[in-house]
C-alpha cells in the first residue's frame, strides 16, 4: 500500500473518478495549469484535458451557479474553492439552488456535484484563509458536508462525495494536508456518507472531534491514557450533515460521559448539535455534563495569535479530564 | 507617447414591426402564415391565461404571481425560434413562453397555489421557476457547457428582467459564458420597473444591450413589443451559438403593463398615463394588424381563437380547483437521494403528528 498524504489522497480521488466517470469534471481558479494553490489538482490537466479541468474565471459565485447547470445537465462537477473563506461569495447559488433543486422539482433535477475547499487555521496565512465555518452548510437542508481527517478517509470519501446523488461541501482541513502519511489502498475503495467511524474503542469517556481537530485530539487522547490510565472511545464524526447520532449516542450510553471537540466558534456550532442528540437519545446515561472543547465566540485572529484560538493538546486534555473527573 | 484609440464600440437597436403594424419587409423574418398565426395563439394563450390568474388571485383562489401581461412578444416570440432539445431557463416573468414550452395551466396555478407539483412540468428540458433574482443566468452556463462537452448543439436560453441585471451573478453569468464561448441566449426583458425602481435608476448605461461589449459578446436591442425584431435577433443568437459562436445578449424593451407583482400597488411609484402610453404599442395588437395585413387573420378567426382559448382556459381552472389535496409529507421525499437517517426520523415524527391531528 503507497503512504499518501492528504493532498495526494484527494489528487489520486479525483483522477481515479475522471478515469472511470467521463462526466466527472474539476473547474476552479487555478485548478488547471497550475494544479490548484495547494496543489491538490497537479497532473490532472496534462491527464483530461482543459474541456474537463477547467481554469475558470475568478468568481466563486460563477463557479457553482456554472456547476449547478452541469450537473442538471448531468455532469459531476467538483469545484474547488481557493480557501473556504471566499466560499461565502457563492453560499446564494449553494443555498438558493443547488440546496433546493430536487426538492423545488421533485426529484426531476438533481446537483450532484461537490464544492470541495481547504478550511481551518493553523497554516500561519492571511485573514480569510483560517476560518472553520462547517455550520454555514450543514444548517442547510440539500447538502451534506463531510470532513475527512485523514489521507485515507479522504480519498474514500471524496470518491464516495462525487458518486453521491445530491450536493455535497467537501471540507478539507489544510492544516493536515501535509502533515502525515497513511497507507493507502492500492485498490479505489469508498466510505459511506453519513456514518461516524470510531477510531478507538473505549469504556471511561466518548470524545469526539473531525477535520484537523481529529489530528490534534488523538496527540491528547494518547497523552491522557498514558497518565491516567483510562479507557478512551474516540470518534470521527467524518460527516456532519447528515449527522451520524446513533453512533455517538450509543458510544455516550456506554461512557456515560463524553468531550467534543471543534475547532470552529462555540455557539451554534456541531458540538452543540450533538449535544442535542445526546440529550434527545442518551440523557439519563450521563454521569458529567458534556464538554465542548471549542474556538472562541470571536472573529478568526490573525495568524499571530490563530493557536490561542484554537483547540490545542493541552485544552482538550483539560476538558476531557474534566469530564472524566466531574 | 499619444494615446492610442483601442477599439470603436457600437450598439444596434432593431425594430422590424413598428406600433402601427407597419413592417420593414428587408428585415422581416421569413414565416409561414401557420407560424405567424402559430406564435399569434401562443402570445394570446399567454395573454388571456394571465388576465384569468389575476382574477383568480383577486378572489384569493390563488397566491401572489408576477404578470407577464404586455411582454408577450418579447418571450413568446424569442421561445418560438427554439427547438425542444434546447434549454428553458426562466424566472418568473415569462409566463407565455414557459407555456409554449409544454407546461399546462394547470400546472402554473398549482405553482402559484403554493404547490411544488406545479414547477415541474412539459418539456424535460424546462427548469424551474428562479425566484432569487439574476441567479439563473449561471445555471443555463453550465447547461450550455455541459452541451458543448457532450458535443450537442443545443442551446440554453435564460430569461431576466432589467432588475437582474445588477446583480453580480449576472455580471458573472455574461463573462463566463463569453469565455468558455459556449452556446447561451440572455434574453432581458427590459420592462422598465423592478417593482418601484425604474431602469434609470438600475443603471447609468444607455442600454442594456451595450453590457455585452465589455464582455466581447454579441449584443443587440431590440424593440421589445415587437414579435418580429425579438425573433429575428433570437433566431440570429441561435444561430450563432449552434454553429459554435459563442453567447448574445438580447435587451428586448418592453413594458410591465401591471403590478410586479399581485402584492404591490404600481400607483405608488408610477402613472397611470405613464401606462396609457405604452397600450399603443402593445404587442398583440401591432402583430394582430399584421397578421390581417398580410391576409392570414381576421375577426372571424379572431373570435374563434378567442372563444377556443378561452374554453381551454375555463377547462384548466376546473381542473385545478377540483384536484383533490396533495400530500402533506411530499416535503420529506425530495431532501436527498440516498436514505438519510436525520429525515427519516423527522418524516415519522411528522406523520405521527398528521395522526394525532386527525385523532384530535
Amino acid at each position: 500500500m503507497p503512504k499518501l498524504n492528504m493532498v495526494q489522497a484527494v489528487t489520486l480521488a479525483l483522477e481515479e473518478q475522471m478515469t472511470a466517470d467521463e462526466s466527472v469534471v474539476v473547474l476552479g481558479e487555478d485548478v488547471g495549469v497550475d494544479g490548484g494553490v495547494f496543489r491538490a489538482t497537479e497532473g490532472l490537466l496534462d491527464k483530461f484535458g482543459e474541456q474537463r479541468v477547467i481554469d475558470t474565471p475568478l468568481a466563486e459565485s460563477g463557479i457553482v451557479g456554472a456547476s449547478i447547470g452541469m450537473a442538471m445537465a448531468g455532469l459531476k462537477p467538483v469545484a474547488e474553492m481557493q480557501f473556504s473563506g471566499f466560499s461565502y461569495l457563492s453560499i446564494p447559488q449553494m443555498e438558493g439552488h443547488a440546496s433546493r433543486m430536487r426538492a423545488r422539482t421533485m426529484g426531476q433535477f438533481t446537483v450532484p456535484m461537490v464544492l470541495r475547499m481547504p478550511y481551518g487555521g493553523g497554516v500561519r496565512a492571511l485573514e480569510h484563509h483560517s476560518e472553520s465555518r462547517e455550520v454555514l452548510y450543514a444548517h442547510n437542508p440539500g447538502l451534506k458536508v463531510v470532513i475527512p481527517s485523514g489521507p485515507r478517509n479522504t480519498r474514500a470519501l471524496l470518491a464516495a462525495a462525487i458518486q453521491d446523488p445530491d450536493p455535497v461541501v467537501f471540507m478539507e482541513p489544510k492544516r493536515s494536508y501535509r502533515a502525515f502519511k497513511e497507507e493507502v489502498p492500492v485498490e479505489p475503495e469508498t466510505m459511506e456518507i453519513g456514518k461516524c467511524q470510531i477510531v478507538q474503542e473505549g469504556t471511561d469517556i466518548t470524545v469526539v472531534a473531525w477535520g484537523a481537530m481529529m489530528h490534534t485530539t488523538k496527540k491528547a487522547v494518547k497523552e491522557i491514557e498514558k497518565e491516567r490510565g483510562i479507557s478512551i472511545e474516540l470518534i470521527d464524526v467524518l460527516t456532519i450533515s447528515p449527522l451520524d447520532s446513533d453512533t455517538i449516542c450509543e458510544s455516550v450510553r456506554k461512557t456515560g460521559r463524553c468531550a467534543i471537540i471543534q475547532e470552529a466558534a462555540r455557539s451554534f456550532g456541531p458540538a452543540s448539535e450533538i449535544i442535542a442528540c445526546i440529550n434527545d437519545k442518551s440523557l439519563l446515561y450521563l454521569d458529567a455534563p458534556v464538554q465542548r472543547v471549542t474556538g472562541y465566540d470571536v472573529v478568526t485572529p490573525y495568524f499571530n495569535r490563530e493557536l490561542d484560538y484554537m483547540p490545542t493538546v493541552g485544552r482538550i486534555s483539560r476538558g476531557i479530564i474534566e469530564a472524566v473527573d466531574f | 507617447m499619444p494615446k492610442t484609440k483601442l477599439s470603436d464600440f457600437s450598439v444596434s437597436y432593431m425594430q422590424i414591426l413598428d406600433e402601427n403594424g407597419v413592417v420593414d419587409t428587408d428585415l422581416e423574418p421569413s414565416l409561414s402564415k401557420e407560424q405567424l398565426v402559430d406564435l399569434y395563439r401562443h402570445m394570446q394563450w399567454g395573454r388571456i391565461t394571465d388576465e384569468r390568474m389575476l382574477k383568480l388571485q383577486r378572489q384569493g383562489r390563488i397566491g401572489t404571481f408576477g404578470p407577464s401581461i404586455g411582454q408577450e412578444a418579447a418571450h413568446c416570440a424569442s421561445m418560438f425560434c427554439m427547438r425542444d432539445d434546447d434549454w428553458f431557463v426562466g424566472c418568473f416573468r415569462e409566463h407565455g413562453a414557459r407555456l409554449m414550452r409544454g407546461e399546462s395551466l394547470v400546472k402554473q396555478l398549482n405553482y402559484f397555489n403554493g404547490y411544488t407539483e406545479g414547477n415541474i412540468g412539459g418539456n424535460p428540458r424546462n427548469l424551474p421557476v428562479s425566484v432569487i433574482v439574476g441567479a439563473q443566468g449561471l445555471h443555463a452556463v453550465g447547461l450550455a457547457y455541459a452541451s458543448k462537452l457532450k458535443g450537442e448543439d443545443s442551446v440554453a436560453i435564460v430569461y431576466q428582467g432589467d432588475g437582474a441585471t445588477s446583480q453580480g451573478d449576472f455580471h458573472e453569468a455574461l463573462n463566463f459564458a463569453s469565455v468558455w464561448n459556449v452556446p447561451v441566449i440572455f434574453v432581458v426583458q427590459n420592462n422598465q420597473w423592478a417593482i418601484s425602481v425604474p431602469r434609470e435608476k438600475q443603471t447609468k448605461s444607455k442600454s442594456i444591450a451595450q453590457k455585452a461589449i465589455a464582455y466581447e459578446m454579441c449584443g443587440i436591442q431590440v424593440d421589445g413589443n415587437d414579435p418580429l425584431a425579438v425573433y429575428a435577433a433570437t433566431k440570429e443568437a441561435a444561430e450563432r451559438a449552434r454553429k459554435g459562436e459563442g453567447p448574445t445578449l438580447i435587451e428586448a424593451v418592453t413594458y410591465r403593463m401591471m403590478m410586479h407583482t399581485t402584492a404591490d400597488d404600481q400607483y405608488k411609484y408610477r402613472t397611470k398615463e405613464e401606462e396609457d402610453s405604452w397600450k399603443p404599442k402593445d404587442p398583440l395588437v401591432r402583430f394582430k394588424k399584421y397578421l390581417e395585413d398580410k391576409g392570414c387573420w381576421d375577426n372571424k378567426a379572431e373570435e374563434k381563437l378567442q372563444t377556443e382559448l378561452k374554453a381551454d382556459c375555463d377547462a384548466q381552472v376546473k381542473e385545478f380547483e377540483s384536484q383533490s389535496d396533495f400530500p402533506r409529507d411530499v416535503s420529506f421525499e425530495h431532501v436527498f437521494g440516498t436514505e438519510h437517517a436525520v429525515i427519516s426520523e423527522q418524516k415519522i415524527e411528522f406523520d405521527q403528528e398528521l395522526e394525532e391531528e386527525n385523532n384530535a
